[in-house]
């Protein structure tokens, strides 16, 4: 049941990645479209959305079909939350397209879930038996709420993208388009981060290191990227012999610090290579690439999109990420509130999009300002996503 | 009344601040001729901040009504509290450990600075609260401000608007019309048949649904109001209740908190692992390196209540009112109270087991079982052999004096100084016994103690707690999820249908979902031959 | 008048917020712990068993001046002030005021052998299980609260007391 299980997600995401593919086609492909445009358009704009839809099942069954395995919801730990995420994303891009047809966003959703569906899979996805904090019903009411809330909101990420693609200057560079090739870095290097990690998960690589924390206890740690930092004063252990070729700087003391400098290095790294291996190829921004196919686009609708999907996913999210946080806290933990990293980033998520709501009552915050607000709030969600799990710790981070 | 107050065309006298006409709909503000769209907030009406701004509490209540302040204490929050997940507050960094020397030590200079700057008790800061007490106030004056003048202006709505109203709306167009009468009829139902309630005056028309939505951001604020007090009335004597309580296996314990009513006794405590074979999670728990994951932490409880009055110092009287297993997430609840289970302690010694022996012999003369919390005096053993426990240590150390001593009450490494006395020596022989030691302080001896085995058991580390505001909390949260959904799930639109002559003028607005309204406003056109109005932001 | 309306209705919301927020603000950052026996408060009686067994009430004590040491074997500080307490108490018995040392839920054997150690002449009374300690709000020991004839907390201390200090408060509380 659990390998069906992981075979299904494996179709649903390969379906996924036609479905954008499909998208760009409906368009990118006016070269080879017998139809007018419209109806080029709105054709395969259809089949992406079959397609999505298609995939969209084929994930709720390796979501059902891990449910029976684990006996429990899969939403556990950061492997299951994080494919839940990209499907709960996955919906609500379904949502918003029956409602306004717009073949745009699935160009910029369905790649977005794509790389969190990916990004997830660099976690363990062993099934994992839940510690006793987590047997309650409260963990998947909590979590799938919380989880489709977020999604609601990063599809009003993609709506700000796809204003912000459609509307920058391309013509001279300025701040607009250096913080939107930014955004484009930052999902490249997350792509380039998860081919690393998989690359050399497959290719076997560990390396132990040994170190004397600063509470003078011996900790052995263990790499599976080749080791560029190396704590301080540390010592080879076992596997594979590379590096470290620096020690991580003294005043990085927290736990595990090195290793954590040493997986951002390569994302960075990666995610540059990647990035300038398509610069190359395209010999223009990546966001100047892509306008011209986008020259067609509604922005006002975009933005109303952008608008309307905060306004949805809003009050899912308050309902999921602290009303049900909070009770189920109360139960767990005897208290409904206690200033943990992740519900603390959870209550940042909601003052943001509050402040968001607030903005766009006021003249002036519509639009390019708008979108961007759209952006960063994608940026905290995911930051509550990955850097409170594995940077700061605390009572969530289960992985 | 002020000269200040706007009196319109139409005759009607609007307050000071009004941008719209609270009867005809003209606009007030600017040039009556401009094409600019009309900006619909609040219905153009006059929000109060803007009128008076004479005496200090004007001052503060319109600093206190600016969205724009709002928003920068919403944003003030959210980037005070980011800054606090940066290292752990000091209530998540392991206990004992000293908060001065601790962040400098786990995280350097930066954690130095972090404590410096007292981040690390961030959110019980007095400027922390103070900035929540400032988002409150900003939600009670805001609201007010805006909802009672928006509300006027709503029920005061009339069907015919000025012409320049209808002009500058988003949407708006115009018909020329061959016969009227009937198509103003269709229109009608049509409008009806979307469920929007059509009000006629003079051949006019306006239609208007879902009114409440606008209703939404207030009954949200004051869910959010409510929450505050909830949060407010914590620090109010007798509303909460958090303590800690100890409970060792067999014991009956007062808990703490309860003013002396309840009593909590531990039938046993239990800690169960997942099976490290289990063919489900085999791979995980391998995975995770650790020895065993935890799958039940459970204290079996009977809880007691107290019957009568009690001095201090007495045994109280005891009436069992029920038995339950405390587990996580499964807390013993009584009158108000809560009690969870969070902590243990595992094989804490109970008793220990001694033999006498002889030493030629080595030979066993009588056996002995001293109970760590409260040894006997003295062991009687047989064929007069004796035990006298002269001291006891239950935490045994010596002390900068050299001196014995005991750490604390709790029998961590129990020692006793103890006095064998056999039929050869009627005085006694004295013998010093700790774990693994066994010293004759005063000369050889001809008995020794020899340990046999401990008895231990189990500590559950419970939390007692009451929350008397856990009620008003819950209100003001479900009155703020009632609040956003009205708000963000429905719109408020309006149509006017204006008859001039042998035109139908044709206007409409919406505070948000736009599109929603353009296919409305579609499938009517279609339906009564009405021109499409135009999207005249579109066309600048 | 319509004006006049507003800016009281504007003044009583600020005022009611005010007060609310400076009273959490009190009870947060200032006020003391409350449901703990302070200065001031009448003493809450108890009965506990000193080391022979006998039934100690402190209502018994009215009349006199009672000086209530909670400590116990393990907890360095208390046993500094044990010789000049004892000293004081004898000098003090006789002019009507009362020590009783509670101990803090040790063993009655540890108790009794470290009274036999110190040669201890006033009452050790036995807390088996911290009833007394907890009614009494007490934490860290060693803790003293003086009482007077009527009943009547004077003093709460959580010193370690040195002679003169023991010998000031013992007149205090003399009746």
């Amino acid at each position: 049941m659990a390998q069906l299980s992981s075979n299904l997600l494996y179709i649903a995401f390969f379906i996924y990645f036609a479905a954008s593919i499909v998208f760009a086609i409906s368009l990118f492909g006016k070269k080879w479209r017998k139809s007018d445009e419209a109806t080029h358009s709105k054709k395969w704009g259809m089949w992406g959305f079959i397609l999505s839809t298609v995939g969209f099942l084929f994930q709720l069954s390796y979501f059902i079909t891990r449910w029976i395995a684990a006996g429990h919801a899969p939403v556990s730990n950061l492997f299951e939350f994080t494919t839940f995420f990209g499907m709960a994303m996955v919906f609500a891009f379904l949502i918003i397209y029956l409602i306004y047809k717009s073949n745009v966003i699935g160009l910029f959703a369905m790649p977005v879930a794509i790389i969190v569906i990916a990004y997830a899979s660099v976690f363990p996805s062993e099934i994992q038996p839940l510690i006793p904090a987590l047997q309650s019903n409260w963990l998947k009411i909590h979590v799938t709420t919380a989880a489709l809330g977020e999604g609601i909101l990063s599809i009003s990420f993609a709506a700000g993208l796809v204003y912000l693609v459609r509307t920058v200057n391309q013509e001279k560079a300025s701040k607009s388009t250096f913080w939107l090739e930014v955004v484009m870095y930052t999902l490249i290097s997350t792509v380039a981060f998860v081919i690393l990690s998989l690359g050399f998960e497959a290719a076997g690589y560990s390396s132990t290191y040994q170190f004397v924390d600063q509470n003078e206890q011996q900790v052995t740690v263990e790499y599976t990227l080749p080791a560029l930092t190396g704590p301080t004063d540390g010592t080879y252990v076992s596997g594979n012999e590379f590096g470290p070729l620096v020690e991580a700087p003294a005043w990085m003391k927290g736990e595990k610090a090195a290793h954590k400098l040493n997986t951002l290095i390569w994302s960075i790294v990666g995610g540059l290579a990647l990035y300038g291996l398509i610069r190359l190829i395209l010999r223009k921004r990546i966001g100047a690439a892509i306008q011209p196919a986008l020259k067609n686009v509604n922005e006002e609708l975009v933005d109303e999109i952008q608008y309307r999907a905060v306004a949805i996913g809003f009050p899912v999210f308050t309902l999921g990420a602290l009303i049900f946080a909070m009770i189920w806290a109360q139960a767990a933990w005897t208290r409904f509130w206690g200033w943990d990293p992740k519900e603390v980033w959870a209550l940042v998520t909601f003052l943001f999009y509050a402040a968001y709501l607030h903005l766009r009552l006021s003249r002036g915050w519509q639009g390019e300002k708008s979108a961007w607000l759209a952006v960063v709030g994608f940026v905290i969600i995911m930051l509550n996503l990955v850097v409170v799990n594995l940077v700061i710790s605390g009572l969530h981070s289960y992985a | 009344m002020s000269d200040k107050n706007i009196t319109c065309e139409c005759g009607h006298i609007n307050p000071y601040g009004t941008e719209i006409c609270e009867v005809c709909g003209k606009p007030l503000q600017g040039d009556s001729e401009s094409n600019k769209l009309l900006n619909m907030r609040y219905e153009g009406s006059a929000r109060r901040s803007q009128t008076y701004k004479t005496t200090i509490i004007d001052k503060i209540w319109n600093f206190f009504s600016s969205v724009k302040v709002g928003i920068w204490i919403i944003v003030l929050l959210l980037v005070a509290s980011a800054v606090g997940t940066i290292f752990p507050q000091e209530m998540y960094i392991p206990p004992l450990s000293d908060p001065t020397v601790y962040y400098e030590e786990q995280y350097g200079i930066l954690g130095q600075l972090y404590f410096d700057l007292g981040f690390h008790n961030l959110y019980g800061s007095w400027w922390y609260m103070l900035l929540i007490a400032a988002l409150g106030l900003s939600l009670i004056v805001a609201s007010l401000d805006r909802f009672v003048p928006l509300y006027r202006a709503l029920k005061k709505q009339r069907v015919v608007r000025h012409e320049s109203f209808m002009k500058r709306q988003k949407y708006f167009g115009i018909t020329e019309l061959v016969n009227n009468k009937a198509e103003l009829s269709t229109v009608k139902e049509v409008l009806q048949k979307k469920r929007y309630n059509v009000k006629e005056e003079d051949g006019h028309l306006f239609a208007e649904k879902n009114r409440f939505s606008r209703w939404g951001p207030y009954v949200n604020h004051i869910g959010l109001i409510l929450f505050l007090i909830g949060g407010m009335l914590r620090f109010f004597p007798g509303m909460y209740v958090d303590e800690v309580l100890w409970l060792r296996e067999g014991e009956t314990e007062k808990i703490k908190g309860t003013e002396e009513a309840y009593y909590l006794q531990s039938d046993g405590f239990i800690l169960e692992t997942y099976d490290n074979n289990d063919a489900k999670f085999k791979d995980a728990i391998e995975a995770s390196g650790q020895e065993a994951v935890a799958k039940n932490y459970q204290t079996d409880a009977v809880l007691y209540k107290q019957v009568g009055e009690r001095i201090a110092g007495t045994d109280p009287e005891l009436e069992k009112i029920k038995e339950h297993p405390i587990q996580v997430n499964k807390p013993l609840k009584f009158d108000g109270y809560a009690i969870y289970q969070v902590d243990y302690k595992l094989n804490e010694l109970q008793s220990m087991t001694f033999t006498m022996d002889n030493k030629e012999t080595d030979k066993p003369v009588g056996e002995l079982t001293v109970n760590l919390y409260n040894p006997e005096k003295e062991y009687e053993l047989n064929d007069g052999y004796r035990v006298e426990v002269m001291d006891y240590f239950p935490d045994f150390e010596f002390n900068d004096k050299g001196e014995p001593t005991t750490k604390s009450k709790v029998p961590n490494n129990p020692a006793f100084i103890l006095n064998m006395i056999s039929p050869e020596h009627p005085d006694g022989e004295v013998a010093f016994v700790a774990i693994k030691q066994n010293l004759e302080p005063l000369g050889e001896n001809d008995y020794k103690m020899s340990f046999q085995n401990v008895d231990t058991k189990n500590v559950s580390g419970l939390v007692v707690r009451k929350d008397n505001t856990l009620w008003i909390l819950a209100i003001g949260g479900a009155i703020f999820m009632i609040g956003v959904i009205q708000g963000m799930y429905w719109n408020h639109r309006r149509i006017w249908v204006l008859r001039k002559d042998n035109e139908i003028w044709l206007a409409c607005h919406t505070n948000k979902n736009w599109y929603g309204l353009k296919r409305e406003l579609e499938s009517v056109t279609d339906q009564t031959g009405l021109h499409m109005p135009l999207d005249q932001s579109e066309q600048k | 008048m319509k004006k006049k309306n507003r800016l009281i209705v504007r003044t009583v919301i600020l005022a009611i917020v005010f007060i609310a927020v400076g009273y959490t603000f009190y009870t947060n950052f200032f006020a003391n712990e409350s449901g703990i026996v302070q200065a001031g408060d009448q003493a809450p009686n108890f009965i506990l068993t000193d080391l022979e067994g006998n039934e100690v009430e402190l209502e018994d004590y009215r009349g006199k001046g009672v000086f209530l040491n909670f400590w116990a074997t393990y907890c360095e500080p208390c046993k500094d002030e044990m010789p000049a307490m004892d000293k004081k108490y004898k000098e003090y018995k006789d002019k009507g005021v009362e020590i009783l040392a509670v101990n803090v839920s040790e063993p009655k054997l540890t108790a009794e052998s470290f009274v036999d150690r110190y040669k201890l002449s006033f009452p050790v009374l036995l807390d088996k299980s911290n009833d007394v300690t907890n009614h009494y709000g007490v934490g860290p020991i060693p803790v003293t609260f003086l009482i007077d004839k009527d009943g009547q907390v004077i003093r709460k201390t959580q010193a370690s007391l040195s002679e003169e200090v023991i010998d000031d408060y013992m007149k205090q509380i003399q009746p």
